[in-house]
Formats: C-alpha cells, sequence, structure tokens
C-alpha cells in the first residue's frame, strides 16, 4: 500500500498492482473509515480498481498531514479483524430485457461463441456482479468479473449513440449506459431501470455505489414496458 | 428579476460557476470556469459571491440585450466587447441600461472572456452549481452552450460602482507559458530520459483543446506501462497516451481514467493554459506539492479576503 500526493488538491492510495475482487471491499472500508475521519477537510473521493483518490480542502490542512492521516487510517483498516473484511456493499437487481431488438450485438455474439442466445442470456445472469469503479459517464458503473466464455472485446469503432439503459460487455466487464452516449460496448440487451436520476434534487443520483453487488434479472418485453422501458423508434 | 437575451450565442458560451463539489463518487465531472483568475476577478469587481455564475464566452461574437439596467463585469481575454457601438474595456465593471445591446467580437488575446453582473446570473442549480458540463447535459438552461433567444435571469442594479482591476495584476495570455507540475501518480515509471525530455522540451498547443483536456504536441515521452487499471483523475492530470503527446486534464475531465500520467499541472497554471490558443508554446517544470499549495493558499486569500477601499478603485488586504 502506498499514499502519495498527487497534486495541490488530491491525495492517492494504491492498493495494489492488480486488479483483484479482494480489494474492492478493502477500499470500500477505506471510504467510509476516511470519511467518518477526516470528513472536515475531505471534499470527495474517487475509488477505483486499485486506488482511492482523495480531494481535501488545502486551504485547512496540507499535503504531508493529509498524506500521514491517511497512511494512519489505513494501517488501522489493515490490521483490523485479522485481514478477513466482510462484504457490505448493497445487492442491486437489475431487470434486463435481452432481446435482439435492443441487444444489437447478441446476434454476433452468439455466433463468435457458438452459443444460444439462451445461454448467453443465463451465463450473464447467473453470478452476482462487483461495482469496480463509477465513471466514464454519470453512474456508469464497471462491473465484473464475467464469465470467460462472455469475455469480447469492444468493438474497435463505438457506436455514435448507445440508447439509455442498454446493456453492454467489454472485456471481462458489463455496464449499463445510464444515458445515451456514444460507447463500444457489445450490447446485449437493455434496462428499465434508472441508474441515474439527472433532476438532481437527490444527493445520491447514481444507483450504483463501489462495493455494490449486481445481479442481472432477465425479463420479458412486457415488463419491459410495464417498468417505462423504452423501444427504439 | 429581469432577463438578458441572447442574440448570438457566439463559438460557444457557457454558465460557469466554481463547479461540482462532491460528485466525483458517482460519475460527474466538477466543471467549472476554466480560468479561475478571471473568473474570480469578474465577482470581484462586481463584489459578488465567489461562486456566483458567470458567461464564459469561448473565442467571442456573443451578443445580447440587457431588458433592465444591470452592473457588469468583463475579464479575461479581449474580445473588444461594445454597448451598442460604443467600446467597453475590459477588467472592469460597467453599467448597461436597458434595452442596451452588448457585443463581442473576436479573441484578439486569450481564448475565453467572463462576463459577470452584480448577483449573478439567476439559472437553476444542478447538484449545487449552475454550471454547464455539455457531455453530461446538465447545468445552465438546458445542459448545453447558449442559444439564440436563451433568456438569462439577473436582478437589475442601478449602482454605478466602478471598479478597475490594478494594471499590474492583469495577465498577457501572450507570454511564453511554463507551468509547474507536480510529480505523482505514475512518474516513477517514466525513465529518467522521458522525465528530463518532458521537463526540457517546448511543448505546442494543438488544435485538440476543449474544456475537457488540452492536448500538446512535441518530442513523445512514454511510461514503461502503457496502460493501467483506471483510477480516479485529478484536475490537471498529464496524461501520456500510446502517441506520447501530453494531454493536461481540465475541468470537464471524466472521473477515472486509464492512461499512464506523468505529474499534474498546479491548478492556477491550468487557469493561465486555458487561455493560450494553439500554437502557443508551453514548458513543463516539475516541483514540490507544498510550493504549489502554499500559491495557491494565497490566491484563495487574496480573493476571499481583499477589499475595495474609498474610490473603489484601489484593493487592500486586512
Amino acid at each position: 500500500m502506498r499514499v502519495h500526493a498527487v497534486s495541490e488538491q488530491a491525495v492517492q492510495v494504491e492498493f495494489g498492482r492488480d486488479i483483484d475482487e479482494a480489494l474492492i471491499p478493502v477500499i470500500a472500508r477505506a471510504v467510509e473509515a476516511i470519511r467518518a475521519e477526516l470528513g472536515a477537510v475531505v471534499i470527495d473521493l474517487i475509488p477505483s480498481y486499485t486506488t482511492l483518490l482523495c480531494f481535501y480542502d488545502y486551504n485547512q490542512v496540507d499535503s504531508q498531514w493529509m498524506v500521514r492521516e491517511i497512511a494512519r487510517i489505513l494501517s488501522a483498516i489493515d490490521t483490523d479483524e485479522s485481514g478477513s473484511i466482510a462484504i457490505d456493499g448493497r445487492l442491486v437487481e437489475i431487470p434486463v430485457w435481452y432481446d435482439l431488438s435492443v441487444g444489437y450485438d447478441l446476434d454476433a455474439l452468439a455466433q463468435q461463441k457458438s452459443l444460444t442466445i439462451a445461454e448467453i442470456v443465463q451465463l450473464h445472469s447467473a453470478r452476482d456482479y462487483q461495482v469496480f469503479a463509477i465513471g466514464f459517464n454519470p453512474g456508469f458503473g464497471f462491473l465484473g468479473a464475467l464469465d470467460d466464455r462472455l469475455v469480447t472485446p469492444r468493438h474497435s469503432t463505438p457506436r455514435r449513440r448507445v440508447p439509455q439503459g442498454s446493456v453492454g460487455i467489454a472485456d471481462a466487464q458489463t455496464a449499463v449506459y445510464p444515458m445515451a452516449s456514444p460507447g463500444g460496448w457489445n450490447i446485449i440487451g437493455r434496462t428499465p431501470r434508472v441508474m441515474f436520476d439527472s433532476s438532481g434534487l437527490a444527493g445520491q443520483a447514481a444507483l450504483l455505489n463501489v462495493g455494490d453487488r449486481v445481479r442481472f434479472v432477465p425479463i420479458s418485453r412486457s415488463e419491459f414496458i410495464e417498468r417505462g422501458g423504452q423501444l427504439d423508434d | 428579476m429581469t432577463e438578458l437575451v441572447v442574440l448570438q450565442p457566439g463559438w460557444q458560451s457557457t454558465i460557469q460557476d466554481a463547479g461540482r463539489s462532491g460528485y466525483f463518487r458517482q460519475g460527474l465531472s466538477e466543471g467549472g470556469a476554466l480560468d479561475e483568475h478571471a473568473f474570480r476577478w469578474a465577482n470581484k469587481l462586481l463584489n459578488n459571491e465567489p461562486n456566483a455564475a458567470c458567461i464564459e464566452i469561448l473565442l467571442g461574437k456573443f451578443e445580447a440585450e440587457f431588458k433592465a439596467n444591470a452592473v457588469i463585469a468583463i475579464t479575461g481575454a479581449d474580445m473588444e466587447a461594445s454597448i451598442n457601438g460604443e467600446v467597453l474595456r475590459n477588467w472592469r465593471t460597467h453599467s448597461v441600461q436597458q434595452g442596451d445591446v452588448i457585443r463581442f467580437g473576436q479573441a484578439r488575446s486569450g481564448l475565453r472572456t467572463y462576463l459577470g453582473i452584480a448577483g449573478g446570473w439567476q439559472t437553476p442549480r444542478q447538484f449545487g452549481s449552475r454550471t454547464v458540463v455539455m457531455r453530461e447535459k446538465l447545468g445552465g438552461l438546458d445542459g448545453g452552450p447558449l442559444k439564440q433567444g436563451d433568456r438569462l435571469a439577473f436582478q437589475p442594479r442601478n449602482s454605478p460602482a466602478l471598479r478597475v482591476v490594478p494594471e499590474a495584476l492583469r495577465p498577457d495570455y501572450q507570454a511564453p507559458l511554463t507551468v509547474y507540475v507536480m510529480p505523482g501518480y505514475q512518474y516513477e515509471q517514466f525513465s529518467v530520459i522521458a522525465r528530463r525530455t518532458f521537463e526540457t522540451a517546448e511543448y505546442i498547443v494543438s488544435n485538440d483543446i476543449s474544456r475537457m483536456g488540452y492536448k500538446l504536441t512535441g518530442p513523445p515521452v512514454s511510461a514503461d506501462t502503457r496502460k493501467l487499471a483506471s483510477e480516479g483523475i485529478a484536475y490537471g492530470a498529464i496524461q501520456i497516451p500510446p502517441d506520447g503527446q501530453p494531454i493536461i486534464l481540465l475541468k470537464d475531465r471524466q472521473t477515472i481514467g486509464g492512461y499512464p500520467k506523468i505529474g499534474c499541472v498546479a491548478s492556477l497554471d491550468c487557469a493561465r493554459l486555458s487561455q493560450r490558443s494553439p500554437g502557443s508554446p508551453i514548458r513543463f517544470e516539475f516541483t514540490d506539492v507544498d510550493r504549489v499549495q502554499a500559491e495557491r493558499r494565497l490566491f484563495d486569500r487574496f480573493f476571499n479576503h481583499s477589499y475595495w477601499v474609498d474610490d473603489s478603485r484601489q484593493i487592500a488586504w486586512p
């Protein structure tokens, strides 16, 4: 573990070099502990795969103080409960209509992987995923890890517009597009669930947080429409 | 409440305040005025709260009509502003009358002008800020730049206090710029030669610049690692993509990314950089965080605690 200043506004913690599911609960715990102890000076935290970036008020404390305090807090977590940290993230269920009309890459993927569409749906919805990071767009959660049989590189040329709610896979990860945007992930279905509430009224606008677990639940066309899902024009 | 009616939006004019704070975790960019120096002066001139929204005008050609009397301030790039054809000087306040039409020409020096108004532009807040982040369709009137016919609310004012930014405190946006860089992130993974090249060579601002980031061109530098697990990106982070050409990430940057970073540019130097147009020379100089922090604290203290005295043309510290 390494704590170092990256700018006059932020300090970074590196928990490891390689992506590892076991780091997620450790980073989630670090976020909680830093918030609890340094809440008065911490402005924001960006947890990601192997790192945590901590923004603080440089008018109150300096860089060396932050590095020292964060290192102290982390060492307390490290030795806690003989190193075993329970996963306390929520389980979020995301209903998905897996269909050729909204899952633009389902057919190609099935052929490429020698799987039936039903098998792809089964493999994608069979396991719980971890939220490794939030980024790319507001509320966009990077989820992993996929079953090896579904691992596929992203398109070399991204689509100009991927509709809101599209569920995609890229490499060993899967994600939902919270809003329409350009994107290169392989699209296999669509959710009616709102992933990001841009009304901006609530403080928590993103459905997912780093540390949460996600389960995809297959639904029918009628259920999709009933729950407010949007079809293509 | 009254309004400013946009007659010509120009190249790209957006509502900007100090940006969103506390939403990185949910994937939102901070946004906010790119040139914090000119932005803070616009509000200082008007005795506004430091975070009051201004219009950030890129390159010029903005035109609008005031539906009531107002006090405005113009700072940043010189775009030969005028009211009803009469020239308005930069870096000062002006009183305008109902029916006046303000016009901006083309930027002669610098890229961005701030048009502030006493009390600030009253657009709705989203996630605690009026700032427009176009990629996220958040802020302003509709999440985008201003359009012809848009109406911006403001509180009418008649107090014609004339304030001017002292000559010595106005920057020259055409001067060659050396920016301070704090080594961090993957600095250790760049070879001694790469770091030396980076610090001694001259880089040039490319045409590929936006509120998200500035791409520079010059001698390529590369890290031993080409790709890493995506990590949080601080303001001013210098990302080195595989082509070895540095990209300095600014206010509208995405919150996480996976390219190696050689360090971070000091926030106040990011503000200076944001006024540099394509073709401008830029040099990098490594320094330590403490020094940058001290300079930034002085900046904040100045804008938070200085005040206008007597004839309003002088500014003093407590």
